[in-house]
């Protein structure tokens, strides 16, 4: 009865077809480690974002009158309202530290090669539409960072030549961040964007699956297959990985877990204190810093002193991503095979981005100002450094076959 | 690899809170307060009433809430309620908008989440370093929250403590007072020290409660979702061993 259903559908439906080609028969290299854990982990966390987000919309008010009330209302009167927040807070930083190690994957084994340029860009496009799910999400609460947060960021926008005031005016459809930018970017956080990010994580897995999956080898394993076409060093995605993909994501909602039932506050990191206070346009805070995953921009953007050219150098040090795949012009893959001159690059442009983020969050000093100088230097001469090393480098042998 | 996710980790997370520390001369002090003494919350929370609240609103703080988390009786209960209220209302300051402006020139902020913006060790170590300073209109002043327009309304109880300055020689040849502490009363209070401390402890517990209530569901909580957690996570681990086992085998084979 149930298979006569089941064939009947399939009939009608690509099922087992689409069963057989994402999962069952989609063949994946056997050498996977620790840092392929991020791409489910990232699919899970994107699903526990909807899911909360969608219970907190319930309760929640976008208006400049009550969204703060409304927050400490699900807090409190609500049931199981501050598990449901404390997830949909806490899915917020998780949900970078997963994107950035997972970036960070691709940079060390050159997932972001030919023939998986694609991928790469699609991943840079959800890299950004995460960021502006975030930053319009963080404007929600109405506390005093979330206010002074998005007029600061906003006001960027006003910097560019001619159309910089109207643009402001038009994205905050007022003169200051008020009730009609809530309630936009409300509409924008629960709808807009998260469509957006769908569509892109669709993209971004059909691409992966087409071209199949890079390893920590960078040898592409559909080069060498059996007689049925089957590659030699390949597994089925599905239950290897799944049951492997199930052990990672265990360890990983442990962690966040943890981080909601003990930490929440992340050490005034992932909720801020100030953001306690609801929103005054009257008073500005004193120190006003952006969120962790957002610091390391913000240091590269004060370090100019130009405002303009700062918000240039901001938007570049996102968009010069999307080039990636071709300013690194070497075949060899894997960091394993590489030159030493590419390892210090790259280890180099870690210290930076982890040090930006540092810096992003400190108030102004003479000392921060020439740090942030220097280690936004250093970002940006990643990417030069690497045009030029990646030609001139001594690689070692690749294998044929996985080791 | 795994070392250098853990120094990633401790780079994000772990260094900014060195520069947390604000406030005057005076170092934070520790204020070691206990969520799990019901007992001392509610002492605390009837000062916050006594003290507090004829200045301050909680105005996300329903009285029923109190009564249900800290276990109160009836009695206990209706005795924290002031007249015509019901246990379901808020915690709404007794002072009038208007009249607070006329005496203070602003409202009083509200004090429900104040532990969360400021944290226990600052409202612990602000509420004990009020100090005599006659040129302020309340005749005090304060050693971490220097200038602050409140007066200290634990004068009674506690005495109003001396402040201790020391001469320090500026760059440019003058010298300035600094306040390096405050000393004992001149004249005591009804309290003894240690009276004082623990009154002003059990308030600050009570301040963090109030905060977030759901503090005391989650650290409850904590352990069986963890637990849960780990269970699944150890059966996920022994299941992949299994799964893999031909794979490993196939590698070894070869």
């Amino acid at each position: 009865m149930i298979q006569k259903l089941g064939k009947w559908v399939d009939d009608r439906l690509p099922v087992s077809h689409f069963w057989n080609a994402h999962l069952a028969k989609y063949y994946v290299p056997k050498n996977f480690n620790f840092w392929y854990y991020f791409g489910s982990i990232l699919l899970a966390v994107f699903a526990i974002q909807i899911v909360t987000g969608i219970w907190l919309a319930m309760n929640y008010k976008p208006s400049a009158a009550e969204a703060f009330n409304s927050v400490e209302y699900i807090m409190r009167d609500v049931n199981w309202g501050w598990l449901i927040r404390y997830m949909h807070s806490t899915g917020a930083s998780f949900f970078f530290i997963a994107v950035y190690l997972h970036m960070f994957r691709a940079l060390m084994y050159g997932s972001y090669k030919k023939p998986r340029e694609l991928i790469w860009i699609f991943g840079v496009l959800i890299l950004v539409a995460l960021m502006a799910e975030a930053f319009m999400g963080y404007l929600l609460p109405w506390g005093q960072m979330s206010f002074w947060g998005a007029q600061v960021i906003i006001s960027l926008f006003g910097s560019i030549p001619f159309i910089g005031p109207d643009l402001a005016l038009w994205i905050r459809g007022d003169y200051v961040v008020s009730d009609v930018t809530l309630n936009r970017f409300f509409a924008l956080h629960v709808i807009a964007l998260p469509l957006v990010l769908l569509f892109l994580i669709g993209g971004h897995i059909m691409a992966l699956h087409e071209v199949g999956s890079n390893n920590p080898d960078g040898v592409e394993i559909k080069t060498n297959k059996d007689e049925h076409g089957k590659p030699l060093d390949g597994i089925p995605f599905h239950p290897y990985y799944t049951v492997k993909d199930l052990f990672g994501l265990g360890v990983f909602l442990f962690l966040f877990a943890a981080v909601i039932f003990y930490w929440p506050d992340g050490g005034g990191k992932f909720l801020e204190a100030p953001n306690f206070i609801p929103a005054d346009p009257l008073k500005t805070p004193e120190h006003i810093a952006p969120v962790w995953y957002f610091a390391p921009h913000y240091a590269i953007l004060r370090a100019i002193p130009d405002k303009f050219l700062g918000v240039l150098a901001m938007g570049s040090a996102i968009m010069i991503l999307f080039f990636l795949p071709w300013i690194d012009r070497n075949p060899t893959k894997s960091i394993r095979y590489r030159s030493m001159a590419f390892k210090i690059t790259l280890f180099s442009f870690v210290v930076a981005f982890i040090s930006l983020g540092y810096l992003g969050t400190q108030p102004v000093t003479y000392w921060t100002t020439l740090f942030s100088r220097i280690f936004a230097f250093v970002y940006f001469g990643y990417f030069f450094a690497l045009f030029v090393v990646s030609r001139l480098e001594h690689t070692k042998p690749v294998p044929e076959r996985l080791t | 690899m795994i070392k250098l996710l853990v120094i990633i980790m401790v780079n994000f997370l772990g260094v900014a809170s060195v520069w947390a520390s604000d406030g005057g001369p005076i170092p934070l002090k520790h204020a070691s307060i206990n969520l799990a003494d019901k007992a001392a919350l509610y002492r605390g929370a009837e000062t916050f009433l006594a003290q507090c609240a004829t200045c301050h609103s909680a105005e996300y703080m329903r009285y029923g809430r109190v009564a249900t988390d800290l276990h109160l009786t009836a009695t206990q209960a209706n005795g924290l309620l002031p007249p015509h209220l019901k246990l379901g209302d808020e915690m709404v300051g007794f002072m009038p908008n208007d009249y607070a402006k006329a005496v203070f020139g602003t409202v009083p902020p509200d004090l429900t989440l104040i532990a969360r913006v400021k944290g226990a060790d600052w409202l612990y170590t602000y509420l004990t370093s009020f100090y005599a300073d006659p040129a302020k209109r309340w005749g005090v002043n304060n050693a971490v929250f220097p200038g602050v327009n409140m007066p200290d309304v634990f004068a009674a109880l506690q005495g109003v403590p001396e402040p201790e300055f020391t001469s320090v020689k500026l760059p440019d040849g003058t010298s300035e007072q600094r306040l390096i502490g405050i000393k004992a009363p001149l004249v005591p209070g009804s309290m003894t020290p240690a009276e004082f401390d623990t009154l002003v402890r059990d308030l600050v517990g009570y301040m963090v409660y109030m905060a977030e209530p759901a503090k005391m569901q989650r650290m409850n909580y904590g352990p069986y979702v963890l637990g849960f957690i780990l269970l699944f996570t150890l059966l996920m681990f022994l299941l992949k061993k299994e799964y893999w086992r031909d794979i490993k085998s196939t590698i070894r084979s070869e």
